[in-house]
């Protein structure tokens, strides 16, 4: 336990040691005091934070992101199971639908979401479909969103379905469950489970790529940073959005965390301990 | 035997690859009766087992359930499997749900039961093996024989017809096998009928109506466990029980 003790006292000085050095090389640099004030000026980050006359909002531009995210997120988590199941279901019948699964994924993890933003968000009204081109470049652009990450969650989904062991769909079916069945009761809940952390990863990733739909012109965070930036010369606003995207990821971390402890404890239990 | 075979299978045949398995093997079994399969490694119990609920498809032959030939084309496989349980020696249990939910998935989601009911039945079969105290444990947190008996109760909450016993104790530490062969015994106690793949030569002498000697995917020879087990006619017969004698197994 000594050792222990000792251990986490070097490691911990170390580390306090290595941001302290960090620091100074950060304040000693020559344009320090510049870098100070353009991106970290307390009051400018305000400013931005609550916006101005002539700048939005960074905090209200920022819940556009959320609400971007979330919307993108359900859809995402239905599409991508959708994909992923079709590409597990065997027997020649399906042969045509497996292969369109298997091209949207290679399609869409192939192209740059940038640029699956500009093509959804300028191609889509040029096709003049009513109902369906007249929609904001918001709609747009998380459909952009929903379609180039479902080629990836639909990834991590299969990753999880092959994972569970054959025998398990051998135990389902000789209770009489139909392949369906299997799938639904026995399968998915067990992979759904095992890619809960790579699930979390992508979706993190998903928050901060809302931020790409700015291209289009709507105003959310980062935009709203751009415009404060170029208006006052000051880049805290950058700063304040960084911040700000953090803010929402670490929470929802902390929670996958959480599930996947309780998922295991609740499993294991006692037996374990 | 003059019965209608409850279960009948005619020059059942099945390959993997360019493994022959199963070679034309023709087989009755009465209603009541336990029938137990032994033979060496690799002489094709599991895989017969596995024909006969269809979890294996067929390469040649006839399985014939009740008088039906189930192993038919636009036979609905899936109503069939409801009538035959089948225990495997991995127990199969479901990890993410608890005992109680392993048993009820089947009769709420195939037979249409209403869930209390399920639930009520499942605690009954519990009860009478033993195991009501651990309807809400998950199966990674009980002994392997509490799983296998959980296992066993799993295919009984669907009132096969035929019970299917793979190998059912070869996973147990030895000190667990009792408690499930005790169980399989109730069973055949009750009537059920049920064709066993075991390596518990005692067991299967015990309890078999009749006993199989399987080889290389033929059905060497059969008849009562007394008479295998004391006089085998076939010189292959012979040479398996001296080695399984040999092991201290029978």
């Amino acid at each position: 336990m000594l050792g222990d003790r000792r251990a986490v006292l070097v490691s911990s000085v170390s580390t306090i040691v290595f941001f302290v050095v960090l620091g100074a090389a950060i304040f000693l640099a020559p344009g320090s005091r510049e870098v100070a004030h353009d991106f970290f000026s307390f009051e400018a980050m305000r400013e931005a934070l609550v916006g101005t006359n002539t700048t939005p909002s960074v905090l209200s531009s920022f819940w556009l992101n959320v609400r971007m995210f979330l919307v993108a997120e359900v859809f995402i988590l239905v599409l991508a199971l959708v994909i992923a199941v079709i590409r597990q279901m065997p027997g020649p019948a399906l042969f045509p639908l497996r292969l369109v699964a298997v091209i949207y994924t290679d399609f869409f993890r192939g192209v740059p979401l940038l640029l699956v933003i500009y093509i959804m968000g300028f191609g889509i009204p040029g096709l003049a479909i009513p109902g369906i081109s007249d929609r904001s470049p918001v709609v747009l652009g998380v459909a952009a969103l929903v379609l180039s990450y479902s080629a990836y969650v639909a990834e991590v989904y299969r990753a999880g379905i092959e994972s569970v062991h054959e025998s398990q769909v051998i135990g389902a079916r000789s209770l009489g469950l139909s392949r369906w069945q299997s799938m639904r009761f026995v399968v998915l809940p067990q992979a759904v489970r095992r890619v809960i952390p790579p699930l979390l990863n992508d979706f993190i990733s998903l928050q901060k790529d809302t931020a790409l739909v700015a291209v289009l012109g709507p105003i959310e965070a980062a935009r709203a940073a751009a415009i404060y930036g170029s208006d006052r010369f000051n880049y805290s606003s950058f700063v304040v959005a960084a911040l700000l995207f953090i803010l929402l990821t670490i929470p929802l971390a902390r929670f996958t965390d959480h599930l996947v402890a309780r998922d295991r404890k609740r499993r294991r239990g006692g037996a374990m301990a | 035997m003059s019965a209608e075979p409850l279960l009948r299978l005619e020059s059942v045949d099945k390959s993997f690859d360019a493994n022959h398995v199963l070679r034309g093997i023709d087989l009755d079994v009465a209603p009541h009766e336990v029938v137990c399969l032994i033979g060496p490694s690799g002489s094709g119990k599991s895989t017969l087992l596995r024909c006969i609920n269809l979890i294996e498809p067929l390469d040649g032959g006839r399985v014939i359930l009740e008088g039906e030939e189930i192993s038919a084309r636009g036979v609905d496989q899936d109503a069939i499997r409801q009538r035959i349980g089948i225990v495997f020696q991995a127990f199969n249990l479901f990890p993410h749900m608890t005992v109680l939910e392993n048993i009820t998935l089947a009769p709420v989601r195939v037979l249409g039961k209403e869930r209390a009911a399920a639930r009520s039945e499942a605690e009954k079969l519990l009860g009478r093996f033993d195991l009501a105290d651990k309807r809400d444990e998950y199966p990674d947190r009980l002994s392997g024989g509490q799983q296998q008996r959980t296992a066993i109760v799993r295919a009984l909450a669907m009132q096969p017809r035929l019970m299917l016993l793979d190998e059912i104790t070869s996973a147990l530490d030895p000190e667990l096998v009792a408690e499930v062969l005790i169980l399989v015994r109730e069973l055949a106690k009750q009537g059920m009928t049920m064709v066993i793949a075991t390596h518990e030569m005692g067991f299967a002498r015990d309890i078999a109506d009749r006993v199989v000697f399987l080889d290389e995917g033929r059905i060497l020879e059969q008849g009562a466990p007394d008479r295998i087990f004391t006089a085998p006619q076939q010189p292959r017969t012979q040479q398996f029980l001296q080695r399984i004698i040999a092991a201290g197994r029978l």
